[in-house]
């Protein structure tokens, strides 16, 4: 490799031109180490110096784009060039003739197709997610009618995968969770002498409302955004488009699998993660109000109504169906490259606590006369 | 300096587990050459490949490009040298988030050495080097056709002009009049820009409108790299079953139509 040289040698008449000679390798690799002070060097001389090109050993299409830009695209008027580089030159000047299409600037209409498109985009999903479910309901038929084809094993997986695995991570949030809690209930109970409500509040809160949506978050995190990145890199690499073309129902094979199993884990994870919750709150209140642990177990059943677990139980179900409808909703939508998977990922995950939220608003409205001792 | 090998890979170990897929395995590469890597599914022609780029090491042997071995000198020489050879996935690897120009702008952007009317302009060039339009440039990875995934990835492939091109299956997918298409593309940018390619194929038509060696890898081994009419008069299992065989049930489908 010869590294690239310009040599100038000055006019020696006046009025006469100055002449510019490059040397050596004109190659990307070559030019990489200077490429600055020959930017320099090089730029607007194009009619004010003679070229010669003739000492070049090496021209790349690199080489030649920072010339024919350095001549601001035009050839100079007095230039001594071997035909070979000329003709590399000349087609990179011919490329630069017929420019790239360019990216149209996003201009006031497009806002509007932008708005248009998201509102089209939401009837898409809702028509999508109403199809799910509807596709889901046919195979639940299906499914009574042929009771062999129950996919059992699937079912058992999932439950495995986004329950049993979730309980650690579940038990230590809902612990410190309930520590905090009855911490700072404790101070203000305490301000008012009645210690003993702490029960009331603990239980009422943790096991109807704290526990579920708390489980519901973690598992939206965990289990769902998982589901939607499977079921989208199985449509990536036509995992799914296989399945279909064995005949292989992908809704039973799938998604039902995966509803079916959250709604089933979920309550069992709510009773686990309220039960530790409660623990940690417990625990609390031992150290705080010196309130016996045993009388808090007796208490807890006096003052929270059986109502609230049946309706924590309730939420931990319809949550958890929430949940994976969501996840397998968004993970078919997914498109065959990297930015639709992140995008439906992330989709899915924020939509599915958002209708977490939404559907525990409602249960609170419709539930709000039943197992809340005044 | 040309007199130097542009690839040398001597005493090569590879191991998966328990499996030996390479066992002391030596080729050169000289400059101009255009060696195709041929051998048996699972032979490792792929891994040999990877070792070669740099994206897996073997258990033993050296690896060296450009003279020196791949991993040696600093991280800057390293990069420098990985800069000479351009790469075609089997499957194209575009970046699906970006449109083609962008792909093919790419690895000149992150030099950061050329201005945007440069690379535009280059970009454009290369456009037209592997004869696609331009307006081509917007499309995105999701939407071309097997052919032009090929073509696109061999131009960004060429973006950093390279001294050496290496293609894993580049006519996989493709069927026989675009794979000749895209073999004479090859061949004629090849000449053109003076690279040294290897190959890795399955496709006996592409390595002998392609190939000036013959890579075959056999038993864990190069048994060996010659011309395709020196390899035609090997005695070798594997040359007897991936090249006479064909021609021979070719023979007979041309004698069929001939009746």
């Amino acid at each position: 490799m010869r590294s690239p040289e310009i040599a100038i040698d000055p006019a020696t008449v006046p009025g006469a031109r100055s002449l510019v000679r490059l040397q050596g390798d004109w190659t990307l690799r070559a030019l990489s180490y200077r490429l600055r002070s020959f930017r320099e060097q090089l730029a607007g001389r194009r009619d004010d110096a003679a070229w010669s090109l003739t000492g070049i050993t090496r021209l790349d299409s690199f080489g030649a784009a920072l010339l024919w830009h350095a001549w601001g695209r035009r050839w100079p008027e007095c230039i001594e060039i071997p035909d070979d580089l000329r003709a590399i030159v000349g087609r990179v000047a011919a490329s630069a003739e017929s420019p790239l299409p360019r990216v149209r600037r996003f201009g006031i209409v497009d806002a509007v197709i932008v708005l248009g498109g998201a509102l089209l985009s939401f009837r898409d999903h809702a028509l999508d997610f109403t199809r799910l479910l509807g596709q889901l309901c046919l195979d639940l038929a299906y499914l009574a009618r042929h009771p062999a084809e129950w996919p059992l094993r699937e079912i058992s997986a999932n439950v495995y995968k986004a329950g049993f695995k979730a309980m650690p991570v579940a038990a230590l949030v809902g612990f410190l969770i309930g520590v905090v809690m009855s911490y700072l209930s404790a101070l203000q109970l305490r301000a008012f002498g009645a210690d003993i409500f702490i029960v009331n509040i603990l239980g009422l809160g943790i096991i109807r409302e704290l526990g579920p949506v708390l489980v519901s978050v973690l598992v939206a995190g965990r289990s769902g955004s998982a589901m939607t990145a499977q079921l989208g890199v199985m449509r990536v690499t036509e995992e799914i488009d296989a399945l279909s073309a064995m005949g292989v129902s992908r809704t039973i094979r799938l998604v039902l699998p995966k509803v079916i199993a959250l709604t089933l884990a979920m309550p069992l994870l709510v009773l686990w993660t309220s039960s530790v919750a409660l623990l940690g709150g417990m625990l609390s209140a031992w150290l705080q109000l010196d309130l016996g642990m045993a009388f808090f177990v007796e208490r807890l059943p006096q003052v929270v109504p059986l109502a609230n677990l049946v309706i924590g139980f309730a939420k931990g179900a319809v949550f958890g169906l929430m949940i994976a409808l969501v996840a397998c909703h968004f993970g078919l939508r997914v498109s065959p490259n990297t930015e639709s998977l992140s995008a439906n990922t992330t989709a899915s995950v924020v939509s599915s606590i958002t209708v977490v939220i939404l559907v525990d608003a409602l249960f609170a409205i419709a539930t709000r006369s039943i197992g809340v001792p005044r | 300096m040309s007199a130097s090998p542009v690839i040398e890979l001597r005493g090569i170990v590879t191991r998966f587990g328990a499996t030996v897929v390479h066992d002391g395995l030596d080729l050169t590469v000289h400059r101009g050459e255009v060696v195709a890597l041929v051998g048996g599914s699972g032979s490792g022609k792929t891994t040999l490949l990877r070792h070669i780029i740099g994206l897996t090491r073997p258990a033993a042997g050296e690896v060296s490009v450009f003279g020196a071995p791949l991993f040696s000198g600093s991280v800057r020489e390293q990069r420098t040298r990985r800069r000479r050879f351009g790469v075609l996935f089997q499957h194209g690897a575009l970046f699906s988030a970006m449109n083609v120009a962008e792909n093919i702008g790419f690895p000149l952007r992150e030099l950061r050495i050329a201005t945007d009317a440069e690379i535009a302009n280059l970009v454009a060039l290369k456009l037209s080097l592997v004869e696609l339009e331009p307006a081509t440039a917007l499309l995105m990875p999701a939407e071309l056709s097997g052919g032009m995934v090929k073509r696109v990835a061999l131009a960004r492939a060429l973006a950093l002009e390279p001294e050496l091109l290496l293609l894993d299956e580049p006519t996989a997918g493709l069927d026989p009049d675009r794979s000749m298409a895209f073999v004479e593309l090859v061949l004629s940018l090849q000449r053109q820009l003076g690279l040294t390619v290897v190959l890795v194929t399955h496709d006996v038509d592409t390595l002998a409108a392609l190939a000036t060696k013959i890579a075959i890898l056999s038993d864990r081994r190069i048994v060996s790299c010659v011309s395709l009419e020196e390899t035609m008069e090997l005695d070798h299992p594997f040359v007897e079953s991936f090249f006479r065989q064909p021609f021979r049930y070719r023979a007979g489908v041309g004698r069929g139509g001939a009746r």
